[in-house]
Formats: C-alpha cells, sequence, structure tokens
C-alpha cells in the first residue's frame, strides 16, 4: 500500500504542475457543456418560443391569398415582413443576403382563383361520387402554380422540414375551407355560416404530451438535462490527451527503464494512474454538473436537474471515468510518440461520440451504424445517463447499459496488458 | 575468496527481427567489490550487455547470475540487489529530487523513515541540499547527472550498474561523482560501468573489460592489460585492440 500511495502521490503532483493539462481536463468540459446547451437552447427557444424573420410575397389579391398569411401568421413560428407584390425573386434574395430573413414566401398572383376552382372540381368530384349530381365525368384541368419559398442556405435540412410542415398546414386549411364551402354551397345554395366554418376548420383533437419517465415525474427534458451528460462524457473520455500523453512520456524520457529495474512491479503504476485519473474525471463530472445545476440559471440557460438516485449517478460517473481512463492508458502503452497519442486519442474519442450518439441522436442512426453503435463505450454511458438523467430511473435501471460497459472495459483492460506485456513492460 | 557479483555464461542474445546475434556464448565474471569497467566501441554491445544484466532484456540463451542468484528465475526480487544508473535522465522532471527520491526510494521497497534519511544523506553529499524542494526541470545538466546517481543508489545496492554516468557535465560534478562512486565501493558496493571517459576510467576502475563486435577481446586488471599489451595508457591499450576504423 506504501508504495501504491507514493506512486498516487506522484501521480497527483505532476498532475497539478501540468497547467496546461488541468485546463484542458476542467476548462474544456466546462465550455464544452456551456456552449452546446446555449445554442441548442437558443434553437429550442426559436422553434418554440422566437420566431423565425420571414418575408412574404402575397402577389395574390382574393381572399385565399389573405386567408393563407393569417394561417402563417396563426402558426406562430415565423416573424412576418410584408413586401410589395411587385418585387422580383432577385430582390427578395438580395434582402435575404443582407440577412432580413432567412425565408420567402411567394404567394402567386392567381392563388385564389385557382384554389377556389380547385375546391369546386373537388366538391363536385364528391358530390358526384355521392349520387348527387349527374353532369357526367367530371375532369379535373385547374393546376395551382406552386407556393414559392426561399431559404437562406445557412438554414439546416431539419428546421426547414419543420418550416415547410408548418406551411403544408396553412395551405391545407386554405385548401379545405374553400372546399367546404363549395360543398356547403352546392348543397344549399347559401354560403357557409361563419360560425360553422369555424367549428369544422378548429382542431377538435388536441395533443397531449407525457415524457415517459420511469419515476412517472412530468417534467419535461430541457436542453441543459441532454447536454450535460452527454459532454460530460465526452470531458472524461478527452482524458485521453493528459493520461495518454503521460503514459508515453514516462515511456520516453526513462523513467520506464529505472522502474523496471525495480522491485515492484508496472502493474502498480497502472492501478495508480487509474485511481488517480478516476479521481479526475469524477471531478470534472462533478464540477460540470455542479455548473449545470448553480451557474447555468445565472446564464439565462435552463437548470440541470440531478436525478433523485444520486448513488446511481455517482456510480455511472465512476464507470464511466474507469472506461475512459482504461481507453487513454491503452492509447498510451500503444502510441509511440505523445504526438501519435493526442492524435489518435483525440480523433477516435470523436469518432466514437459520433457513432455512439453524443453528436446524433442514436435512434437517428442508419441501420448500418446500429451495430458499430454498441462497440462505442460513449454511447452506453450516455445511454446510461439518460437513463437517469431523462428517464429518471435507478441504477437498477441502467444495469443494461452498464455492463456492456464494463465488458468494453475489461477488453481494453486486456488489450492493455498485452501491449505492456509485448512490449516488455510488465 | 571473494564471491562473483556477477556471473555471465555461455549468454546468447539476439535482438528481434535481426538475423545476426548480438552475442554468442558470452561469458565474463566480475567479483564482488570491485570497480569493473565495460568498455569498447560504438556498437560493440556494452549497453545491451548492460541491459541483459540489469533484466531490460531477455535472453534465450546462457545464464546470467547476480550474487548467485539466476535473473531470469528470481524476476522482481532480483532487482533489489542491484541499482541502476542509465545514461538518460531516468526520473520525474516535473518533481523535485526530494519528490523524486521519495517515489523511487518506495519503488526500490525502502520503508518511509529510511527514505527520509537516505534522501538527506544523498542530497548532502551530492551537493543537492540547496535545491532539494526545486523541480528537476529547473536543473543544470551536472545537477541532474547527480539526481539520476542518487536515485540509483537510494536502497544501498550490492551492485550498481552505471552506463555513461558523467556524460555531459563539467569537471567539478565529474570529480564529485567520481569520488562518490569510490566512496560507495569502499562501503562493499561492486561497480559495473560503462563510458567513453577513458582517463576517467583508469581513475576509477581496477578491472576492465574490453567488448567489441560482440566478445569480450580483453579481460583483467587494467595494470596487467596495459603490461600485457605494452601500452601506457586505456586509450592506447583500447585503439590496439579494436582498431582505428569508424563504427555504426
Amino acid at each position: 500500500m506504501f508504495k501504491l500511495g507514493s506512486t498516487i502521490l506522484k501521480d497527483l503532483r505532476i498532475l497539478t504542475r501540468d497547467r496546461l493539462g488541468l485546463i484542458f481536463m476542467f476548462v474544456m468540459p466546462i465550455v464544452l457543456a456551456v456552449v452546446i446547451t446555449a445554442v441548442q437552447n437558443s434553437t429550442f427557444e426559436m422553434l418554440n418560443t422566437n420566431t423565425v424573420p420571414m418575408l412574404l410575397c402575397n402577389r395574390d389579391t382574393g381572399d385565399a391569398g389573405k386567408q393563407l398569411e393569417a394561417a402563417i401568421i396563426k402558426v406562430g413560428m415565423f416573424d412576418l415582413k410584408q413586401v410589395t407584390p411587385d418585387i422580383t425573386v432577385k430582390q427578395i434574395s438580395g434582402r435575404m443576403h443582407a440577412k432580413d430573413a432567412v425565408i420567402a414566401i411567394i404567394i402567386p398572383a392567381d392563388f385564389t382563383q385557382k384554389i377556389k376552382q380547385k375546391a369546386n372540381s373537388t366538391a363536385k368530384k364528391a358530390l358526384h361520387n355521392f349520387g348527387m349530381q349527374t353532369e357526367g365525368v367530371i375532369t379535373d384541368t385547374t393546376s395551382i402554380q406552386p407556393i414559392t419559398l426561399l431559404y437562406h442556405p445557412v438554414l439546416q435540412e431539419s428546421f426547414r422540414h419543420s418550416i415547410q410542415g408548418a406551411l403544408r398546414s396553412s395551405l391545407l386549411m386554405v385548401q379545405n375551407r374553400e372546399v367546404l364551402k363549395s360543398l356547403y354551397f352546392a348543397l344549399n345554395e347559401t354560403g357557409l355560416p361563419d360560425s360553422l366554418e369555424t367549428e369544422l376548420m378548429s382542431n377538435q383533437v388536441a395533443i397531449n404530451e407525457i415524457p415517459v419517465s420511469r419515476d412517472g415525474s412530468r417534467n419535461i427534458p430541457n436542453a441543459s438535462q441532454h447536454n450535460v451528460p452527454a459532454w460530460t462524457v465526452f470531458a472524461m473520455f478527452f482524458i485521453v490527451i493528459s493520461l495518454g500523453g503521460s503514459v508515453v512520456r514516462e515511456k520516453l524520457n526513462g523513467s520506464f527503464v529505472r522502474l523496471k529495474t525495480l522491485p515492484t512491479s508496472y502493474l502498480v503504476a497502472l492501478v495508480s494512474k487509474q485511481l488517480t485519473y478516476l479521481f479526475v474525471t469524477f471531478v470534472q463530472a462533478a464540477v460540470v454538473f455542479s455548473i449545470g445545476i448553480w451557474l447555468f440559471p445565472f446564464m439565462g440557460l435552463p437548470k440541470l436537474d440531478l436525478p433523485a438516485d444520486i448513488t446511481g449517478v455517482v456510480m455511472v460517473t465512476l464507470i464511466c471515468g474507469w472506461c475512459a481512463v482504461s481507453y487513454a492508458i491503452m492509447i498510451g502503452v500503444f502510441a509511440k510518440t505523445q504526438e501519435q497519442a493526442n492524435g489518435i486519442g483525440a480523433v477516435s474519442i470523436v469518432l466514437m461520440a459520433a457513432i455512439g450518439g453524443l453528436l446524433v441522436p442514436s435512434f437517428a442512426m442508419p441501420q448500418s451504424f446500429q451495430f458499430v453503435m454498441k462497440l462505442s463505450p460513449l454511447h452506453w454511458c450516455l445511454e446510461a445517463y439518460y437513463g437517469l438523467f431523462l428517464e429518471g430511473g435507478k441504477f437498477k435501471d441502467v444495469i443494461l447499459n452498464i455492463i456492456p460497459l464494463l465488458g468494453i472495459t475489461l477488453v481494453i483492460q486486456l488489450i492493455t496488458l498485452f501491449g505492456l506485456k509485448r512490449k516488455n513492460l510488465i | 575468496m571473494s564471491k562473483a557479483a556477477v556471473s555471465i555464461h555461455n549468454l546468447g542474445f539476439t535482438y528481434p527481427h535481426q538475423s545476426t546475434p548480438c552475442f554468442s556464448n558470452l561469458n565474463l565474471e566480475v567479483q564482488e567489490g570491485e570497480r569493473f569497467g565495460l568498455f569498447g566501441p560504438n556498437g560493440a554491445g556494452k549497453t545491451t550487455l548492460m541491459n541483459c544484466m540489469t533484466g531490460l532484456l531477455q535472453f534465450r540463451e546462457g545464464s546470467i547470475q547476480l550474487l548467485g542468484q539466476e535473473i531470469t528465475h528470481h524476476k522482481k526480487s532480483i532487482n533489489r540487489l542491484f541499482g541502476f544508473v542509465p545514461q538518460d535522465f531516468s526520473f520525474y522532471q516535473e518533481l523535485s529530487p526530494v519528490e523524486n527520491l521519495a517515489f523511487f526510494g518506495a519503488w526500490s521497497g525502502l520503508p518511509k523513515q529510511e527514505i527520509k534519511q537516505k534522501t538527506a544523506e544523498l542530497l548532502e553529499v551530492l551537493g543537492l541540499t540547496a535545491v532539494r524542494n526545486k523541480n528537476v526541470q529547473e536543473f543544470s545538466g551536472g545537477m541532474k547527472r547527480r539526481v539520476n546517481l542518487a536515485i540509483g543508489v537510494i536502497h544501498n545496492p550490492r551492485i550498481l550498474f552505471l552506463d555513461e554516468p558523467t556524460v555531459g557535465v563539467d569537471v567539478h560534478t565529474r570529480h564529485a561523482i567520481i569520488s562518490y562512486l569510490k566512496k560507495l565501493n569502499e562501503d562493499g558496493t561492486t561497480l559495473i560501468y560503462t563510458s567513453h571517459q577513458l582517463s576517467e576510467a583508469e581513475d576509477l576502475c581496477n578491472k576492465v573489460a574490453l567488448i567489441d563486435d560482440g566478445k569480450i577481446i580483453a579481460h583483467d586488471t587494467l595494470g596487467q592489460l596495459l603490461t600485457d599489451h605494452k601500452e601506457d595508457g586505456l586509450e592506447g591499450l583500447f585503439i590496439n585492440l579494436t582498431g582505428k576504423s569508424y563504427r555504426t
């Protein structure tokens, strides 16, 4: 124990004197968690509370154009800026390049006329099908000129799709209203009463959103709950830069040679490194979580709510940390230079984060990646944290994520031992 | 009759991925209490032989015994018997001499109290007391050499392997190191030393072996070798036996 204690003390001394390494280990995860949470939170707010600036060029003078305008406003997603009907597409593009708006819509001049024609023909078809009109076969030759949607290239695809969805729903409202009016007129030879129109066109069924949590709580997870655990895992694994580099430095600076000639197994040094850096990863997680809890609200970011099972969080943090430390040591053992350890370590962590679901949600991964994803330890760390932070689970609920994580850690340890043996280091 | 500190029998060693062996059937004996110098041109096999003797390289043929114990059979326990001072600075530059000695002392199997006592003693003898708590990376080359030596002897080894312990140091440091090594030897430590500083070796060593191309080509007291080969110094003897051509 004295040897192990002395080795841990030595490792801690070296660690605390490496200021750049400390900055990398502690400042980087804080910056990552703050920046990514802030970015994701603003995207979330943009979609849910803020509005997207939109230029609207309504070249139509009829009701349908106005109804479409009203429907778009009702969506609540857009900050509408009306532009004159005679504006050209080039001029609209110019205003968009000047960051006046990120999307623009042009409603064609004959929009109302065509919508009404289309509605009439649809209504007649319906009546014909009901056997109420006998004017022969109705052929619909009306083609409606499309609504033009211009978008700035900075607009992400997912965001563009949600805008398209909102527009389609607005268009459908206008089209359905006209069809209803036509049908009503054909049946009653009077206009559709406003009260009935409102009733028919309003949503009758509400959507009740319930987050599926294990503890029965109905708290909707915020950007902090998603991002803080994810980027904490990333930061834990990024100690490969410090720890992997430290193992390589030790090998290269000759102290390794000296250690091999002393009557103590190098395994003591490995255990010491694992314990020292496990402590570091634990402190990393504690610091980032503390910032999420106490500092985020002051920065205008949603507060991180710790799960009820604190012991579970501690256990998951320790196991994730152990895996991260094991991985870093393995890289250090196999790398021949510090540059190799840093390069391979950093790139592999980013890759494992990408395939592990840190950058793209795991459910959105293509089928071909589903197996590869399971090989990434970061995936299992993330799933375990999500089980606690998002699903409100306890440690026993995430045990199925912990078992593969321990398995991967064991494999990494065995590979490390094999590497040490092969290189005659133990 | 003195006991053999190091006894090498029919040693054969080939580096992996090399077809030509470094040594084959090499025999050498160093008696306890000797100040033994191993010399030879670059690439002759000095460091390789020292690495085999300290267990850093694993050999498949022959045997090496330290104080009667086969090194391949006793792996870690035999490491208590010897100290090693490599040519490279083999310590942690981020730590102070006291911290380095505390760590390496523990790894050498010394108890806490003994480490404290030996550290104070060594720092005093090697003139490092004033800088005991400074980080070694701030030290001059000579000071680092003394730290390197102090770590190698903290556990009072019975055999001390020294691979060019004075390379790159000034005259004062060299004198201090050589004096200390002689003192260690007087106290019973067998010294096994390699260097290219032949004048220094003449001063330190009482037994000499010359190695060339993986073979021991001469092994005796320095005086006897000089007489046998009619030379008046180690440098002349060295050139006489190994030739003047460049070595790789």
